[in-house]
């Protein structure tokens, strides 16, 4: 049993940078042997990229891969110990069935009648038995992916990459084919490195979540430990739905949000600190108004989603997502109530914008790229024209506009998060550095929008002599 | 309903006239005049003495000129322009596009300057024209059409296929002659009977790099012949049967295509 | 080093021997082109061919009117072929296909023996060889250049174009002058490209069409070399090249189009 505790494939210290662009950073993970990992983010996460490395089609720009113990960096694919399931299929249109499967084996120089059994074998495991003469274009999407399957697993591979496997089939064959991996998986008892962008597949499938964005590993981590303790709003927000809002942690086990105080579980925060506070539509109870409400407020709107209600519940100025099995019309007047244990809290990454600058006058200091003026009253300190300074920006003070004017930094939008009573913006700037805004007006995923920051929000203090500032 | 017939009967008027000529070449193959035009009834006499050898030495040996240079020059500049076209598919975004461009200067050329150009050429290198010359013309602008007829294929094929195939354990060697290969092998083909074609058809380039060492191709054969006066009778017949010829090859390969997309 | 190493064992060397090929039979012959444009018969730099060209009022008329002739011929292939391609367009696939193959099939016949056909034609219907059965023989040789490419871009339309523009209101006439034209006109464009430039440059033809009464500039060339004048037959070449390069500029988005020629097979 204790074989199983092995890592199979470790990934240390890896990036990979396609010219400018880092589409992995520093990433560092590790994967034990016959774990079901499955590697989660969205589009352009990097997740893709990763296995491809793990693969081998890539090489790493930085860093170290090993699987089984063995440093494999520079190894190409098709020595590697590894095979790969692709989100297209991929299979041979020139060849049946039969001789897709054998492809790999046929390359190895295997006996016929050795390779004929290993064949039907696996076209038992995935189903299609009695298919192997077919041409496999005239397959079903499902079908192919069988066969797909069969012809990586058929060399008896010690890890199979699954990029997407499923992400071309219709609904129903999905969910069928998840339960069929995760039989598949069991019976096989090899490691399966699964890539996705869709959360439910990733939580029903997996023994581990690695959550990614923007090249980076932002959690790692059961199923339930990924839904119900989430370490940051992105991970909150990608996995399920979630209330995200603003806090205050009091002292230990009391945290403020929406305006109340409540009891919370969490500890070591320190006292009065800005947190994110996070809470799931399910874990609200809502109820006619009475005085077990914690909340009161007003139905907004009323959904139906076959198993529960959704209802937008606008208590004082803050939008709240609440699932019930019982619906209460729009309009009502309602108490809402959510048990210590499900509130979960999260440090906040950060409190203001923090940029590097420079003095480049007496009123006057660049950062972003860009010279913006700031008043002397917000200068703190002693600085010169010349010195290096570090700016603050609040998040709410920084304005985006829709049409950029040429003196004005440019940039997109990436992330947003709604907080309730305002949305709360990555906007990445054309300088490279992201910009954070609170804002309430309504902005979308890749936005093109012009920056402004008015010189009263500009604070300016003087660069800390090591520079290591976050 | 009107409509439908009105358009029908310009495509058919259409067609006529494109085929009036050759109709006219067909029809007057199966009558001994020497002059075209002058029906003096139906007779074999024109295909018998076409084959009869000795009695047409110097057409059939032009005939035999062109077949040879086409046949070489679209076997050279299919393995040419595949090999090229899988080059330049993994090259990167601007160098694909320089390549891509210096691939159509001969296209866009046209005969002309590409006869004259290649003349200049042979010439400055103190090269006696010949076969070998015409040869090497027929490649230069041959090529370019296999390119552009592989390229496709490599471009609808599925990125992951040479990737699949490194998976399961072939060397890049093997993945390119077991999955590649059959992939472009119909771009390939398309390519190859294209370049036959421009190469049989071709007379501007030819004429340039031809010499004048007696070697003769059907164009420049009919072309001399035509410049004495006349057409020579007999390729009336050679006409009819290089026309009947391609339409039947085209028939199979169209059949073919068909049934390709049929099983896709 | 390390550079070179990668480049050799990557699949990209492969573009190597058609590089050198190209570098060798077209790039250095076009640039001999110049050369021999811009030096006289001793080989000393010299303007003198351009001069003989613009000193020689034929030339120039030559010049002038191969163009005149290339763009009556283009303008009709236009006039003829665009309404061909929307018939066949509309049409369903397998008909208008084996209608394709018929306009393109009379192409893999020798394009002098087709030109001498034509000339049997005007002969038998009586008619006399001259600038008609010149422009005649011109767009008969190349309308089913114009015919593929507009065919090929009104046959990938999306219906939904022009059943959205008489959604909001079109009649038939607007649907398509103000949808359905300019959606077409990069096939056209490439159309333009591939009737326009041959027909410049085509040589022999004219003559066999007209009993060498009409000579085009092609043939001016051609005769030039022929009569050893390389020199002179290289200026000449030169600005028929220009004059290539500028139509080629003129219809930019003939690039994507040109490789649909290759996919009539």
């Amino acid at each position: 049993m204790q074989k199983d505790n092995e890592p199979i494939i470790e990934v240390k210290n890896v990036s990979k940078f396609f010219g400018e662009k880092t589409a992995l950073d520093h990433i560092d993970l590790s994967i034990r042997k016959g774990e079901f990992v499955t590697i989660l983010g969205p589009s352009g996460c990097g997740k893709t990229t990763l296995l491809r490395l793990i693969a081998g089609f890539q090489t790493a720009s930085e860093g170290e891969i090993r699987i089984g113990g063995k440093e494999i960096t520079q190894v190409p694919p098709h020595k590697r110990p590894v095979n790969t399931v692709f989100q297209k299929y991929a299979l041979f249109p020139h060849l049946n069935v039969y001789d897709n499967i054998a492809f790999g084996l046929k390359l190895k120089k295997m006996p016929k009648d050795v390779m004929e059994k290993k064949v039907k074998a696996a076209l038992k495991m995935v189903g299609m038995t009695d298919y192997e003469y077919r041409d496999v274009n005239s397959l079903s999407g499902g079908q192919q992916q069988r066969v797909a399957i069969a012809r990586a697993i058929v060399n008896e591979p010690e890890v199979l990459l699954l990029d997407e496997p499923l992400a071309a089939l219709d609904l129903k064959m999905r969910k069928d084919m998840q339960m069929e991996l995760k039989e598949m998986h069991k019976r096989l008892g090899i490691t399966f490195v699964y890539v996705t962008h869709d959360q439910e597949e990733a939580l029903t499938l997996s023994d581990t979540i690695v959550v990614m964005s923007e090249g980076k590993i932002q959690q790692i981590g059961t199923p339930t430990d990924i839904y119900n303790e989430p370490v940051n709003c992105f991970v909150a927000d990608f996995i399920g739905e979630s209330n995200i809002l603003n806090g205050t942690m009091i002292k230990d086990k009391l945290v403020r949000f929406c305006g109340k105080e409540f009891e919370c579980v969490d500890e070591g925060f320190g006292e009065n600190m800005p947190v994110d506070v996070v809470i799931r539509p399910e874990d609200f109870y809502i109820f006619p108004v009475s005085d077990a409400a914690q909340l009161v407020g007003k139905v907004q709107s009323c959904i139906f989603k076959g198993v529960h209600y959704e209802m937008v519940v606008l208590c004082d100025d803050y939008e709240l997502t609440v699932q019930d099995y019982h619906g209460f019309d729009a309009g009502t007047e309602v108490g809402l109530l959510v048990k210590p244990m499900d509130i979960q809290i999260m440090k906040k990454e950060r409190t203001c914008n923090t940029f590097e600058g420079k003095m480049v006058g007496e009123n006057r200091v660049e950062f972003l790229g860009c010279e913006f003026d700031c008043l002397s009253e917000n200068i703190k300190g002693s600085v010169a024209a010349g010195d290096a300074v570090e700016v603050e920006v609040d998040f709410e003070k920084v304005n985006l506009e829709d049409n950029a004017s040429a003196d004005m930094i440019e940039g997109e939008v990436k992330f947003i998060l709604y907080k309730g009573n305002h949305y709360h913006l990555t906007v990445h700037s054309d300088w490279d550095e992201d910009v954070f805004v609170d804002t309430n007006d309504v902005w979308d995923n890749g936005d093109r929008v012009g920056i402004t920051i008015p010189a009263e929000a500009i604070r300016v203090m003087p660069a800390k002599a090591d520079g290591n500032v976050n | 309903m009107v409509r439908r017939v009105i358009e029908q009967v310009y495509l058919w008027i259409l067609l006529l006239l494109l085929y009036a000529p050759i109709i006219i070449i067909i029809v007057y193959s199966f009558t001994e005049a020497k002059v075209l035009g002058n029906w003096t009834g139906f007779s074999w006499k024109l295909y018998e003495s076409l084959f009869d050898t000795g009695a047409h030495h110097s057409l059939m040996n032009a005939m035999i000129n062109t077949i040879a240079i086409a046949l070489i020059a679209a076997t050279v500049s299919t393995v040419l322009g595949s090999i090229a076209a899988i080059g330049i598919f993994n090259l990167r975004a601007r160098s694909r596009k320089a390549m891509g461009f210096v691939n159509t200067i001969p296209i866009l050329n046209g005969d002309i300057i590409t006869g004259v150009s290649l003349f200049l050429l042979f010439v400055s290198l103190g090269i006696t024209q010949g076969f070998t010359t015409v040869v090497l013309a027929h490649i230069t602008f041959c090529t370019p059409y296999v390119v552009l007829s592989v390229m496709p294929r490599l471009k609808q094929m599925n990125p992951n296929l040479y990737e699949a195939a490194l998976d399961l354990g072939a060397t890049p060697m093997q993945a390119l002659r077991k999955v590649i290969l059959p992939e472009i092998r119909p771009g390939m083909i398309s390519g190859f009977l294209l370049a036959l074609t421009l190469s049989i058809d071709d007379f501007a380039v030819t004429v340039f790099t031809i010499g004048n060492q007696g070697l003769e191709t059907l164009s420049t054969y009919i072309y001399a012949d035509a410049r004495k006066g006349g057409l020579t009778p007999e390729l009336r017949p050679l006409s009819a049967i290089i026309f009947v010829v391609i339409l039947i090859l085209l028939i199979i390969i169209n059949r073919r295509a068909d049934k390709a997309k049929k099983t896709e | 080093m390390k550079k070179a190493l990668v480049f050799f064992s990557s699949r990209k060397s492969w573009t190597l021997p058609y590089l050198i090929f190209s570098i060798v039979f077209v790039i250095v012959p076009l640039l001999l082109i110049v050369v021999y444009a811009f030096t006289d018969e001793n080989g000393h730099m010299s303007l003198v061919n351009f001069s003989k060209f613009l000193a020689h009022p034929e030339a120039i008329n030559t010049f002038v009117y191969s163009i005149g002739v290339a763009i009556i011929t283009t303008l009709g292939c236009i006039l003829l072929g665009y309404p061909a391609a929307w018939i066949l367009s509309r049409s369903n696939m397998g008909y208008s296909k084996t209608i394709i193959m018929l306009f393109i099939l009379p192409m893999w016949v020798n394009i002098l023996i087709r030109t001498l056909a034509t000339v049997a034609l005007f002969d038998f219907l009586r008619l006399p060889l001259g600038e008609g059965a010149l422009i005649f023989g011109m767009i008969y040789n190349f309308i089913p250049f114009m015919i593929y490419p507009i065919y090929n871009t009104l046959q990938k339309m999306d219906r939904s174009y022009i059943e959205a523009a008489q959604d909001l209101g079109a009649n038939n006439f607007q649907v398509f002058w103000k949808v359905v034209f300019p959606l077409s006109l990069p096939g056209i464009s490439s159309g333009v490209m591939m009737v326009f430039m041959p027909t410049i440059s085509t040589f022999a033809i004219a003559e066999l069409l007209t009993m060498n009464n009409i000579k085009l500039f092609g043939t001016t060339i051609q005769e030039n070399i022929n009569n050893s004048l390389w020199n002179y037959g290289a200026a000449l070449s030169l600005i028929m090249l220009f004059l290539i390069a500028a139509t080629s500029l003129f219809s930019t988005d003939s690039k994507n189009d040109s490789s649909q020629g290759g996919g009539v097979w």
